[in-house]
């Protein structure tokens, strides 16, 4: 469905479903170069389990208008942005990659108006490489397929998005040319990944959350390694939170590689 | 398997969309010869028929075999995914179907197989779907066949028989300046010579009975996406392309009342086309077809280079013999695509061509009932060389016009250049040939 946030037109993807005040919400966040898209199979099983879904494109992506957030903080405040016209008091947030810190960075700001939060893929810092970052900026085909191939961990993926006979490595390179393209005022790659880059607040925002949080891991993540997320499990762990922690033999493709396991593991998470 | 650099064409012939089985640990693909797979719950069934889920249901509709194909294919073309079908034309038709209905237009290459143009040329008009025929080469008339109600550009990598080269780059841009899409039909040169992707095509297939099964042993076929066409910008992007792919970015009450476009920003030609196409048209293909093309697949490399270089010096013998007046191979410059198959197929133009002789249609006869090595029949892409008379058999129901748009003549004899011996090949040829003018000496001619 579309929606109008700060003026601009934006497009939530709502599993299939009406958007049902009774139910409890769960945003979904991509990382960079993605859209809703890469959240279909996990989104659309909790559309149809007893969640409204609100599986966003971030501005400036896709079918979303408006300016591409430059900052986590800005983009986390589009997340707040986004509760306030849909009117949803409290929601669970899930964010993959540069997701996982907008959706860390936007519980912190609503406090208790998150009711769990789900970090995928995550790091902190989310340092990229310089090289990286001259790379989507300058020759932006070629760092494409350099993330996709560290991104990648298997040559045989189960059933996924697509359904069987998905090449999800060719999914995944398709998408991030399409996204690149649906934005030609801003490079939204180098623009994402400078806002992971520069993101300073994980250590502090994770310690201001007041909700459980669930670190989604891949064991064989080559873009935010399982390790790289360990200062936030330490900090949320010491500041009290409920802090569960799941990792999985996949890379930095889990919705699309491992959607099964990555779906069990979010369900189980946000069941009351 | 996480690296540093992308698996090459070999490798990913041999691994891509499997692994070692996980249960019982072989290592080749197991065939999974069963109509349907048992749900864990009412729960898990619910959530796969409403594609909640990822898996499989039904082997008309998906088969854990046909996946690793499909994966495999689409890994070899640079493709999103791919459907595996009951044969190259099921997968044409899959295509098409997907994309249109009555009303609908499509523009295509003359240049095509004799059973496309008929699918195209004759039943699907049955159906209200026409189609307009243009030469390859000629630009100008793609481009002025264009009608509001153009939903598809289709064409061959290298037309059958007469391997007219697609200028795939050039047809492509007509194609995405009208909002449509371009098919490439890449059966004759497989990803191992060309990937139509990279030059602008958005929709691939192939008859998988050819080279990349490569042993003459099953019919089937497949289409792969390249993910690269944007249906909802062509549909939304002006007032006369309105609606245009309503069937891929409207919702379906056909299926969940699904919008295809919203489940998948690069994929929905493929979820309607599985969805609907599939199981609707039941066009699918068998496990065990499927097993025998992947293994054909694991050797596509070696045996591709074979016959090209088998190709090279069969065309050499023909080109320098005397009783042949013409040789259609884009390897010599006397063929109109040979600056385009250097440019777009450096490893050759495919092992398929046409040749004419300087006789009379007896003596073609004759030819090709005296060659021992070649076998006469209708295939192509075979490990095996193979002959046939096109004009009587592959195009018979075509017009002389539309034949001499497709590069055949009476005379015309189709060769597929096989793995055998090459001197073997040559020695065959040369005892025809010499069959041949017997049979004019006898006749007096």
């Amino acid at each position: 469905m579309y929606l109008t946030v700060n003026q601009h037109k934006t497009y939530c993807y709502t599993g299939g479903k009406a958007f049902d005040a009774g139910k409890p919400t769960a945003v979904f966040i991509h990382g960079v170069l993605n859209d809703h898209s890469v959240w279909i199979l996990q989104s659309r099983y909790l559309a149809n389990h007893g969640w409204n879904v609100l599986a966003v494109d971030l501005p400036g992506h896709c079918k979303s208008e408006g300016e591409a957030p430059a900052t986590v903080e800005a983009a986390a405040g589009f997340i707040v942005q986004l509760l306030d016209a849909v009117g949803v008091q409290r929601a669970a947030l899930m964010g993959h990659s540069w997701g996982s810190l907008i959706a860390l960075e936007a519980a912190s700001q609503l406090g208790s108006r998150v009711s769990q939060l789900v970090l995928v893929g995550t790091a902190f810092p989310m340092k990229v490489s310089q090289a990286l970052l001259d790379a989507s900026l300058n020759d932006p085909m070629a760092a494409l397929k350099m993330i996709n191939v560290f991104s990648r961990s298997t040559l045989s993926a189960p059933p996924s998005a697509l359904g069987p006979g998905t090449w999800v490595y060719g999914a995944s390179m398709a998408l991030g040319r399409r996204v690149l393209a649906s934005n030609q005022a801003v490079n939204v790659f180098h623009r994402g990944f400078k806002a992971c880059n520069d993101y300073a607040n994980g250590n502090k925002a994770i310690a201001h959350i007041t909700c459980p949080v669930l670190f989604l891991l891949g064991e064989q993540d080559q873009m935010t390694p399982a390790k790289a997320a360990q200062l936030l499990i330490d900090t949320a762990q010491a500041s009290g939170k409920t802090v569960t922690v799941v990792q999985l033999p996949v890379g930095h493709h889990q919705m699309t590689e491992l959607p099964e396991a990555t779906l069990f593991a979010i369900r189980d998470f946000l069941q009351p | 398997m996480p690296g540093y650099a992308d698996p090459g064409f070999d490798t990913l012939a041999l691994h891509a969309g499997s692994s070692p089985d996980p249960v019982t640990g072989a290592r080749a693909v197991p065939i999974h010869l069963t109509t349907s797979f048992v749900f864990e719950s009412s729960d898990h069934a619910a959530s796969l028929f409403n594609l909640e889920r990822a898996g499989h249901v039904y082997s008309r509709i998906s088969n854990p075999t046909n996946a690793v194909l499909e994966q495999r294919v689409s890994a070899l073309e640079g493709g999103i995914g791919a459907i595996a079908t009951a044969s190259g034309q099921a997968a044409l038709h899959l295509s098409i179907a997907t994309l249109m209905g009555a009303g609908s237009h499509i523009v295509a290459s003359t240049a095509l197989y004799g059973g496309s143009q008929n699918l195209l040329h004759y039943t699907m008009r049955r159906f209200g779907i026409e189609t307009t025929f243009v030469p390859p080469g000629d630009m100008a008339l793609w481009r002025a066949a264009v009608r509001p109600n153009t939903k598809l550009f289709f064409g061959e990598t290298v037309g059958n028989p007469g391997l007219d080269v697609l200028d795939i780059e050039a047809v492509s841009s007509i194609a995405h300046a009208a909002g449509v899409p371009l098919l490439v039909d890449s059966t004759l040169t497989s990803p191992w010579l060309i990937k139509p992707f990279d030059h602008g095509a958005d929709l691939v297939y192939h008859s998988a009975t050819k080279f990349l099964s490569g042993h003459g042993t099953v019919i089937g076929g497949i289409v792969v996406d390249g993910g690269s066409f944007d249906w909802e910008r062509a549909s939304q992007g002006t007032a006369s392309g309105a609606g245009k792919f309503a069937e891929l970015t409207e919702a379906y009450d056909g299926f969940h009342n699904m919008v295809f476009s919203e489940e998948s920003t690069v994929g929905a030609f493929l979820l309607r086309a599985r969805r609907e196409g599939l199981r609707d048209f039941g066009a699918c293909m068998s496990p065990h077809t499927a097993w025998l093309i992947l293994q054909g697949i694991e050797t596509l490399g070696l045996r591709m280079a074979r016959h090209m270089s088998n190709t090279e010096k069969v065309v050499a013998f023909l080109a320098s013999h005397p009783f042949v007046s013409r040789v259609g191979h884009p390897l010599l410059e006397s063929h109109s695509s040979h600056a385009l198959a250097k440019k777009l197929l450096p490893r050759g133009a495919g092992s398929v061509f046409s040749f004419d002789l300087k006789g009379s249609r007896e003596q073609g006869k004759a030819f090709v009932e005296s060659l021992k090595v070649f076998s006469h029949l209708a295939n192509v892409g075979d490990c095996r060389s193979l002959v046939i008379h096109p004009a009587s058999t592959t195009h018979f129901r075509m017009s002389d016009d539309a034949l001499a748009g497709a590069g055949i003549t009476q005379g015309t004899i189709r060769l597929s250049i096989g793995l055998e011996d090459p001197d073997d090949l040559i020695d065959d040829l040369k005892r025809a040939l010499k069959t041949a003018e017997k049979t004019a000496e006898k006749a007096g001619l």
